[in-house]
């Protein structure tokens, strides 16, 4: 597996549309959308992650049911909804960073590349090795910024030839490497919010998963600094697969190939609002054509 | 408003007596005892009449010993303790254990001291471990004074780990680092200037310690060489002679202001870089 | 060079590195066994100072003084009465000074001026003193007024000297907790600052407080050794009647006896133990109560 290894991070850019990561897996894409930005997208997605039927318990609250979306290769995927709506608790079940809270459970499958995520022979930590997480806060570990992005890789064990080469395509790949080549020894909290959570980003594509969440990765930035965030999804789409949470109707309709709306419903009885999906599609047909009045009804601002 | 201000300065006022206290005794101590003796003698003699030595270097091998025990015993199992609560143990396991810790920590040192005596020392290592030990070694009280400060080791140190933000550890496991990754790598490092603080707090209680040193560590001061040999630390010396006949102003009773005059300038100074340690994991998040 | 697809095929186990490797076992063992070993040292030392010294926990315990030639039917009478007497005299000296103390650090003083902040370090630091220290500073005291050592007083005065400092830390730790809308409610409605911390700020700390000093009491129930400086007289015979009476306290007298080599005084040792312990344990209880029953969440 150290092929694995040798595979390098993004460094250059590009020209999008060109379509080239599809092109290696051999399946090259029927052109049946073309969105502002003139990607090539699949009407069906290669499937890395399939959600099926799933519902997530916290306890014997029911916080989301009956999900069953497909999260595509190379492919932007957004989840937009009003707070509440379980977006981002179905995001977090993804990597299965949501066993980390006590009581919280799921049902259905979840499977990426066909295996089931919570299967009893799955260790959560690779798991989310290769499904790696970017939060809404920046959250850059207490060390220098060298130390942060060699810290994935020193821990899961990565074959590493050179760790200076290592650090520095990370950081090329999160378009921070110029900002500070010249300081790579100092604390990564002297670093602006906007580069911290680039950091972060740089610090989850060392460790070369294949799948990026984001969980509102703009929500604490000023719009410089989130613009440049989207940029470089941009370009990290053509080496991973990205879903992101965002209550940023505009974001999701800026970078998301495809876009899941969800809404909370307010159980029989309990006045429980359980989360739900209700409607799926490519983004420009989220934006443009909705065929839920509860999704017109919220990208039109009618609520929410 | 001026009393409540003069209640304040109170505390002050107590430093400067303790300052007073004993360095008055102590330095009619000095006018008969070159600095020099006590400082670098091996021999501690205050009441062989005819032959009185007063080099106090075998009473801080006596401390030393113990003090080394101590912290050897309630450092691993401490922090042992400190990261399991902090970030392992369930829910409810937490909420039974730590008023375990607190109980350990409410136990008087006599009590302590009465356990290595009797329980330590004849059963344990004797019968148990099969080492040649009399009813007094540094040993047996070193190990009891490291139970004592087991507490004061793990609580401390888990309130600085448990300060540690949840988002460092969340950006960590979703690396793909482990749990053990995760909490040595990640949460002790950011906590070290707290966990820092309780060892070095826990090192200044081991010094002070009183009962336990003189029930079970020896009654008699010598340059302890092994740690199953008996000896005596500063602060057993101080009980040894407080609770015998001492009249203020003899030599006898100087000598004990002198050992306490300098075991409080030891402690002084471990408490001082204890507050800044303090302070400075304070000033991290 | 490996696509994508073959990364993905390889199941999804950590062989080395995930939570169930061996490494990551071993130190959850490891930890399990820290806690294990704190709970069986617990566990022992209760269970031997039960066992040596429950047959002599009879009615002579409580009720006969502590005996040099006959320790089969000696007690730890002077040292029950010694401890109230110094355990209630130090509760006296040290819970209005200490809270008067904590009041003026915390709503009066200005942290910026040096001497607060050198009230503040002083006070950090005399928590951390060793107790021996606290004897001899009350020795010492003794001396230049030409009180008597061993008397009640001096016991009190350094035990309070003891636990002052933490009964101000526990003190300020509850006032810190009333909100500080309480405070300026009650200052715009036009009372006076003294008024306020009166009438609203203790009130609403009392639980706080009334724990923190029952702790800081059941630390002075159990010390000795600042006792020892004082010369407290071992083999009292005689219930103290005043503050100027000899006495013993409990801890002192089992430092005593427990260095006898008699087993019979050993037996007495842990017989004093236990009531030593269960005294701890009702103090403990009540503030436990105190916690639970007057704790208010803002």
């Amino acid at each position: 597996m150290t092929s694995t290894e040798t595979t390098t991070a993004p460094t250059t850019r590009t020209p999008a549309g060109g379509g080239g990561a599809l092109a290696d897996n051999g399946a090259r894409p029927r052109v049946v959308a073309q969105d502002d930005n003139s990607r090539y997208l699949p009407d069906m997605p290669i499937p890395v992650i399939e959600c099926e039927g799933v519902d997530i318990y916290y306890g014997g609250f029911r916080a989301v049911h009956d999900v069953s979306m497909v999260y595509g290769q190379n492919e932007i995927t957004a989840m937009i909804g009003p707070s509440g709506c379980g977006k981002s608790t179905v995001l977090r079940c993804l990597n299965r960073m949501n066993d980390l809270i006590p009581g919280a459970r799921v049902a259905g499958r979840i499977s990426y590349r066909g295996q089931d995520m919570y299967g009893s022979d799955v260790d959560p930590i690779e798991v989310r090795r290769r499904i790696g997480m970017v939060f809404q806060k920046p959250n850059p570990f207490p060390k220098s910024i060298y130390d942060n992005i060699a810290y994935g890789p020193r821990v899961t064990g990565m074959k590493v030839e050179s760790m200076d080469d290592l650090v520095e395509q990370a950081l090329r790949g999160a378009a921070l490497w110029d900002e500070v080549k010249d300081k790579l020894k100092q604390s990564a909290y002297g670093l602006s919010g906007g580069q911290q959570q680039r950091l972060c980003i740089a610090r989850t594509i060392a460790v070369r998963p294949e799948v990026i969440l984001m969980d509102e990765p703009c929500s604490a930035l000023d719009p410089i600094a989130t613009a440049r965030i989207e940029d470089l999804m941009e370009d990290l789409r053509k080496d991973f697969t990205i879903i992101i949470v965002t209550h940023n109707m505009q974001q999701a309709a800026r970078v998301a190939d495809r876009t899941a709306f969800f809404t909370a419903q307010a159980a029989e009885g309990t006045g429980d609002r359980t989360g739900q999906l209700v409607e799926f599609d490519l983004t420009t047909k989220i934006f443009s054509n909705p065929a839920d009045k509860r999704t017109e009804d919220y990208i039109s601002g009618r609520f929410g | 408003m001026v009393a409540l201000a003069g209640a304040s300065l109170l505390s002050v006022a107590v430093t400067v007596g303790i300052v007073l206290a004993l360095l008055l005794p102590a330095l009619s101590f000095f006018r008969e005892v070159s600095l020099t003796e006590f400082l670098f003698g091996t021999r501690w003699t205050p009441r062989f009449t005819g032959q009185e030595s007063y080099g106090v270097l075998p009473l801080i091998t006596g401390t030393a010993w113990t003090t080394v025990i101590g912290l050897l015993v309630a450092i691993p199992f401490g922090l042992g303790a400190a990261v399991y609560l902090a970030e392992y143990a369930p829910w409810r396991v937490r909420k039974v254990l730590k008023p375990v810790l607190e109980v350990l920590a409410g136990v008087p040192s006599v009590v302590y001291g009465f356990f290595a005596l009797t329980f330590v020392a004849p059963f344990v290592l004797n019968d148990l471990l099969g080492l040649d030990v009399g009813t007094f070694s540094v040993l047996s009280a070193g190990i009891v004074l490291g139970i004592m400060i087991i507490p004061t080791v793990a609580s401390l140190s888990e309130d600085a780990m448990s300060a540690v933000p949840d988002s460092l550890r969340q950006g960590s496991l979703a690396l793909g680092a482990n749990k053990m990754r995760t909490t040595l790598r990640v949460v002790f490092p950011a906590a070290i200037s707290g966990i820092a603080a309780s060892i070095v707090l826990a090192l200044s209680r081991a010094v002070g310690e009183t009962m336990i040193v003189a029930l079970a560590a020896g009654t008699q001061a010598r340059m302890v060489g092994s740690p199953t040999e008996f000896g005596q630390t500063m602060t057993g010396f101080i009980a040894q002679t407080a609770t015998g006949e001492s009249t203020p102003g003899t030599l006898s009773y100087n000598t004990l202001f002198a050992v306490g005059l300098l075991l409080f300038v030891i402690t002084f100074v471990i408490n001082l870089i204890s507050i800044r340690l303090v302070r400075k994991f304070r000033e991290a998040y | 060079m490996a696509t994508i697809g073959q990364i993905a095929t390889r199941p999804l186990r950590a062989e080395r590195h995930g939570e169930r490797s061996f490494a990551s076992i071993a130190f959850l063992v490891a930890l399990w066994l820290a806690l294990a070993f704190a709970v069986l040292c617990l566990v022992t030392l209760l269970v031997t100072s039960f066992v040596d010294g429950v047959q002599r926990l009879d009615s002579n315990l409580f009720t006969q003084y502590s005996s040099q030639v006959r320790p089969e039917t000696g007690g730890a009478r002077a040292a029950i009465w010694g401890t109230l007497w110094v355990i209630g005299l130090t509760a006296v000296l040290a819970i209005p000074l200490g809270i008067a103390a904590a009041v003026y650090l915390e709503e009066f003083a200005d942290p910026t001026r040096w001497y607060n902040r050198l009230v503040e370090v002083n006070l950090q630091n005399l928590a951390a003193v060793p107790a021996i220290v606290y004897g001899m500073l009350t020795a010492g005291l003794a001396l230049t007024i030409g009180l008597r050592r061993g008397v009640v007083l001096a016991g009190g005065i350094a035990l309070a000297l003891l636990i002052l400092p933490v009964i101000i830390i526990t003190t300020r730790e509850a006032l810190r907790a009333v909100p500080a809308e309480i405070r300026q409610g009650s200052l715009a409605l036009g009372a006076t600052r003294l008024k306020t911390v009166w009438k609203q700020s203790l009130p609403s700390a009392v639980p706080g407080v009334a724990t923190g000093t029952i702790l800081a009491l059941s630390r002075a129930l159990g010390e000795a050794a600042p006792l020892l400086l004082l010369g407290a007289v071992v083999f009292v015979r005689f219930d103290p009647d005043g503050l100027m009476s000899g006495f013993t306290t409990m801890p002192v007298q089992i430092f005593n006896w427990a260095g006898q080599p008699q087993v019979e005084f050993r037996e007495l040792a842990a017989a004093a133990i236990i009531v030593l312990l269960g005294m701890l344990l009702l103090m403990n209880a009540v503030a436990i109560v105190i916690r639970n029953r007057y704790q208010r969440r803002w």
